[in-house]
């Protein structure tokens, strides 16, 4: 064990965790790694390409090392940074991207075929044979390269979605963010407070500075206890922030219960949309480290995060607490780190400081002018080799902390493209002025990182974006507090890497990019930034290069002779950390996906047994199986054959149905429709054939006037919504002068298809004294009235099926009980509920179009309709349906009877003469619809046939390359059943 | 994105649908000798420009309007929104 004294963890909270199938012990308050180390493991995983051994390099989100799988089955997750994972009572964790046991990797052996992995191998290795690549290169690379592994099983946990609105979100807790939070608390905003660790306060967990003379944990505390205490302010730990977007809209996501085993009645994750009035970019900063041979050994990490697990965990980063330790700097910060570790009783080596003139802050030993030039220990560092002015001595350490300075994490600044601008003091990229709208950078993310400057920061961000939203917010009483020396120099990477064959010195971790790789990117004329990333890797990785761009950057910049910003600058794109699509998707998966619409007639066509079927957003009744069919065939047949000969009922609602109302309504859909629509008589309904702007057939229904200034419109269900939307784009855009009004009645009333010879007689036993003879309320009428005493309902005399048939209303809620009514009063005469199979049968035979007759290619002309398309009047789409082009297509549509009856043609299959050869220059067109017709008792079809109207009897065929099927077809009217419409108008 | 709609103020643009630029609502004469061309323009050619952008947006998940948009098409700053049926009706 090498924990220290005391930190912020619990020591009465003892907890067992495994890593790597063994048990060890940490606290509440730990995380993964600060509780390996606290166990003595420095070994916690392996590199992406060469498999290297590697350790815990940073203390938060940034790691790039310390990777690991979590949980067992279906929860097991990959990928997961081991510095962000709170420690739980039972968490199993393993490292990843090894085969055989950590200590022993057999893919270990990359590192020895490194020379061929250089920059760009991808690129340069693996081209030929060229088949070779989707087989075996790339298959084999992402084998090798892989970093977790999936469970393969569905996520058990549960996600959710949620909206805030804001006047002020102040994305990270430290002591600017908590600054900001405090001031406009007061002045009475309303706050988020986003932070993505599990403890608010920042770095002020991390450091022993001193607020108001106390321990920060004391002032964090009183700030946490204020904020919660007003109504105003929302808190929200393990929440990050990962992404701007446009006018004030924010991403984050909080990890409810990620510290859990399991959630519990708790969702997994939430995914946060917040609308914010301005925001606070107090995010903090990244420390960066400093090339040079061999700092890969775990046990090497930055030096901030190595104070980290000494103040915050009470964590010593080495093996054994004898074990010493080495601070390698380029300025004051690396001091600190020193201090704080002897403070703690740690064996601190001394500090090693790139600076001649070295200041020393303490008691230890100060190497001036020196620098790390080499380190030993396979699977943890045991020695390190100092140089000064050439002469080099080996030390034994047992850890060794890099401080090369902090970047300011101006990531969200950025993602409108907002570049960020160098500061030549501060040695670092700083927010741009011309960041996201609304977004003010604040404390250390805006360079003002000593305590002291980023508590005043953030209170200024936070006046300053109130004031700009119009709330006057104060000054408020900040803890007295310190700016700790900062001094550095531009000192960016230990020379002698770049071209020597044996030493590697590492910049991207997690992707193994070391110095030499620059250098041959460089070589290669790979120079900007942009090409260095994509030839070499670099910060491609899942931590997108935290640690590692500014330092590649450096070293480009020295290469060619440029400075850092005229090399280029990284713009950092959403989302911050990785988020998992699981949270994305919000828990709409499976039958949440979508909203899913069920019909009035629902409920009881389940208990009738019912199979469904997705249509659109809907689910219709597919069939009705009875007891001793074998197959949804039979099933249909009887449905189908007992439409033909009694009386069947079919829940039709899902149609779009539009209510017009006006003066003008008549005119209005004189221009939607291609047909004469304002002549209809009141009483009567009408076809009508909606054509595209461009001239193709769009979409059909009926139009029912009700009265002179009221017609009752449908659409297809397909496209009910975009119709409607369609005619109030025309009402508004086009001619809003029309005195017309619409609304969408899709789903006010409930309709039903009472169709077959007895239909008549049926409803006749329904109806309130409405007299349904032929001469009364013939084919085509339309009419208000009462049934079943007293309740209203619209009747339609139309036909989809061919038969005798109307198509009755009701209001949605009583569609239930009409279909129950329908059925009860039709039990005598045979009355069977059919689905859509059926349906779909019925107007096949019937040669009436449907979805896959108007898909979008076809014209009027060749649906038969050409004459629908009134010249007498303009309509939408009626004078491109005149252009040449489609004036001259020639295919019509017909019907297909099989030659041998019981073969069947599928739909889709393409249309040849006899005997022609087979290819796009002999298509003749091809099938839309086809199914078993029990009145023909055999296959028919529809389709689109080259002048097909005219080729009436003769044998063509359809050929299914896909399922090598050919089948020949007689090609005969698309009017299977009763061409002559005598039974519509029985 | 939010969008201000003169009505309602500033709505969250998933609840509309894009349609496009505006000059969607200048539909050709169909009475003109030239109906053909002008409207094979009108279909087919739009402007995608880089900057300032008029465009009609519906307000499907609410109150139906069809708005136009002026929008920047390089910053997503949104210039101003009015009713695509005021804006045709000042136009005659």
């Amino acid at each position: 064990m090498t924990r220290l004294t005391g930190g912020l963890i619990d020591r009465n909270a003892p907890l067992n965790f495994t890593f790597n199938g063994k048990t060890y012990k940490g606290f509440q308050g730990d995380t993964l790694a600060s509780a390996l180390l606290a166990n003595g493991v420095q070994l916690m995983g392996r590199s992406f390409k060469y498999h290297r051994p590697r350790g815990v390099f940073a203390a938060g989100s940034e790691e790039p090392n310390a990777m690991v799988e979590l949980r067992t089955g279906a929860r097991q997750e990959p990928n997961t940074r081991a510095t962000v994972t709170e420690l739980f009572d039972g968490l199993i964790a393993r490292s990843q991207n090894h085969v055989g046991p950590l200590e022993r990797d057999f893919l270990a052996v990359n590192d020895l075929l490194s020379p061929f992995f250089a920059a760009g191998f991808y690129y340069k290795t693996f081209m030929w044979p060229k088949a070779f690549w989707e087989k075996l290169y790339e298959p084999m690379i992402r084998k090798a390269a892989g970093l977790g592994s999936l469970s393969m099983l569905p996520d058990p946990d549960d996600y959710d979605k949620g909206f805030l609105h804001c006047d002020l979100l102040v994305v990270g807790g430290g002591a600017a963010g908590l600054a900001a939070a405090l001031t406009a608390g007061r002045a009475g905003a309303e706050v988020v407070l986003a932070d993505e660790d599990f403890a608010l306060g920042g770095r002020l967990t991390m450091e022993s500075d001193l607020l108001d003379e106390a321990a920060a944990t004391d002032w964090i505390a009183s700030a946490k206890a204020e904020l919660e205490s007003l109504p105003n302010v929302r808190l929200m730990t393990r929440t990050t922030v990962f992404g701007v977007y446009d006018h004030g809209i924010y991403g984050a996501v909080e990890r409810v219960s990620d510290h859990l085993a399991v959630p519990g009645d708790k969702v997994r994750q939430t995914l946060w949309r917040i609308t914010a009035k301005r925001a606070v970019l107090a995010a903090g900063a990244t420390e960066r480290h400093m090339p040079f041979a061999d700092n890969d050994r775990p046990g090497v990490m930055l030096a901030g995060a190595m104070r980290a697990y000494a103040n915050r965990w009470a964590a010593s980063p080495v093996k054994q607490d004898s074990d010493a330790i080495a601070i390698f700097t380029n300025g004051d910060d690396g001091h600190r780190t020193a201090m704080d570790l002897i403070a703690k009783g740690a064996n601190v080596l001394g500090v090693i400081d790139a600076r001649d003139a070295a200041p020393r802050f303490g008691d230890y030993e100060v190497f001036a002018g020196s620098t790390v030039t080499g380190t030993k220990g396979r699977l943890g560092l045991t020695s390190i080799e100092i140089t000064r002015n050439g002469q080099s001595q080996w030390h034994n350490v047992g850890a060794l902390g890099v401080a090369g300075g902090w970047n300011p994490n101006v990531h969200l600044a950025s993602h409108h493209r907002g570049r960020p601008v160098w500061d030549d003091s501060l040695l670092a990229f700083v927010p741009g002025p011309n960041g996201p709208a609304g977004l003010i950078p604040a404390g250390a993310a805006a360079g003002k990182g000593g305590t002291e400057e980023a508590l005043s920061d953030g209170m200024r961000a936070a006046i300053t974006a109130l004031s700009e939203i119009g709330v006057t917010a104060s000054e408020i009483a900040l803890p007295k507090a310190e700016n700790m020396p900062s001094e550095q120099v531009a000192f960016w990477h230990v020379p002698g890497t770049k071209r020597a064959t044996k030493k590697r010195a590492w910049v991207d971790f997690q992707n193994d990019v070391t110095v030499k790789d620059i250098a041959l990117a460089h070589k290669e004329n790979m120079t900007p930034v942009e090409h260095l990333k994509r030839w070499t890797t670099l910060g491609m990785a899942t931590d997108q290069g935290k640690t590692s761009n500014i330092s590649a950057l450096a070293v480009m910049a020295e290469l060619t002779g440029k400075s850092i910003p005229e090399t280029g600058t990284t713009i950092f794109r959403p989302p911050y950390t990785g988020v998992s699509l699981g949270v994305l998707g919000g828990g709409d998966t499976g039958p949440l996906f979508r909203p899913r619409r069920l019909t009035p007639t629902h409920a009881w066509a389940e208990a009738q047994g019912a199979e469904f079927v997705e249509v659109g957003p809907w689910m219709r009744a597919q069939y009705f199986p009875r007891a001793g069919e074998a197959t949804w065939r039979e099933t249909v047949d009887r449905e189908v054959l007992a439409v033909r000969s009694g009386v069947g009922l079919c829940d039709v609602t899902t149609l779009g149905k539009v209510d017009v109302q006006g003066a003008d309504a008549g005119e209005f859909l004189n221009r939607m429709y291609s047909n004469m629509m304002g002549t209809l008589k009141v009483g009567m309904v009408r076809y009508g054939l909606m054509l595209r702007e461009d001239g193709h057939a769009y979409d059909d229904g009926t139009c029912a006037r009700m009265a002179e200034d009221h017609y009752v419109v449908t659409t297809t269900t397909a496209n009910a919504g975009l119709v409607y939307r369609q005619m109030e784009f025309a009402h508004q855009c086009l001619w809003p002068e029309l005195d017309v009004q619409l609304i969408s009645t899709t789903d006010a009333w409930a309709q039903i298809a009472v169709a077959g010879p007895k239909s008549r007689e049926l409803l006749t036993r329904i109806v309130d004294e409405f007299d349904l003879s032929n001469e009364a309320f013939p084919f085509m009428a339309c009419s208000e009235l009462t049934i079943c005493n007293g309740l209203r309902a619209r009747l339609f005399r139309i036909s989809f099926s061919g038969e005798l048939a109307y198509e009755i209303a009701v209001p949605a809620r009583y569609g239930h009980a009409l279909m129950q009514r329908l059925m009860e009063q039709g039990a005598d005469l045979n009355a069977t509920p059919y689905g859509t199979e059926a349906l779909a049968v019925l107007r096949i035979e019937k040669g009436h179009a449907a979805g896959a007759e108007l898909n979008g290619q076809t014209t009027a002309q060749m649906l038969g309709l050409g004459k629908m398309v009134s010249a007498k009047k303009d309509s939408i789409g009626a004078v491109m349906s005149r252009r040449e082009g489609l004036a001259a297509e020639k295919r019509r549509l017909v019907g297909f009877k099989s030659v041998e009856p019981q073969k069947q043609a599928m739909a889709g299959s393409h249309l040849f003469t006899e005997g022609a050869v087979q290819d796009m220059s002999t298509d003749q067109g091809w099938l839309t619809s086809s199914c078993y017709s029990p009145h023909l008792k055999g296959y028919i079809a529809l389709g689109f046939l080259e002048n097909g109207d005219t080729r009436m009897g003769e044998i063509i065929v359809a050929a299914n390359p896909v399922e090598g099927q050919t089948v020949k077809l007689e090609v005969v009217s698309a009017h299977f059943v009763d061409p002559e419409g005598g039974r519509l108008r029985a | 994105m939010l969008i201000p709609h003169p009505l309602l103020g500033l709505r969250d643009s998933q609840e509309f649908t894009y349609l496009g630029d505006a000059s969607l609502m200048q539909r050709p004469d169909a009475s003109l000798d030239n109906a053909e061309a002008a409207f094979c323009d009108y279909v087919f050619l739009r402007d995608n420009p880089a900057g300032v952008h008029r465009e009609l947006w519906f307000h499907e998940q609410g109150d139906r309007s069809w708005l136009v948009v002026t929008r920047d098409t390089t910053t997503h700053e949104i210039l101003g929104a009015e009713l695509a049926s005021d804006v045709k009706g000042a136009a005659k």
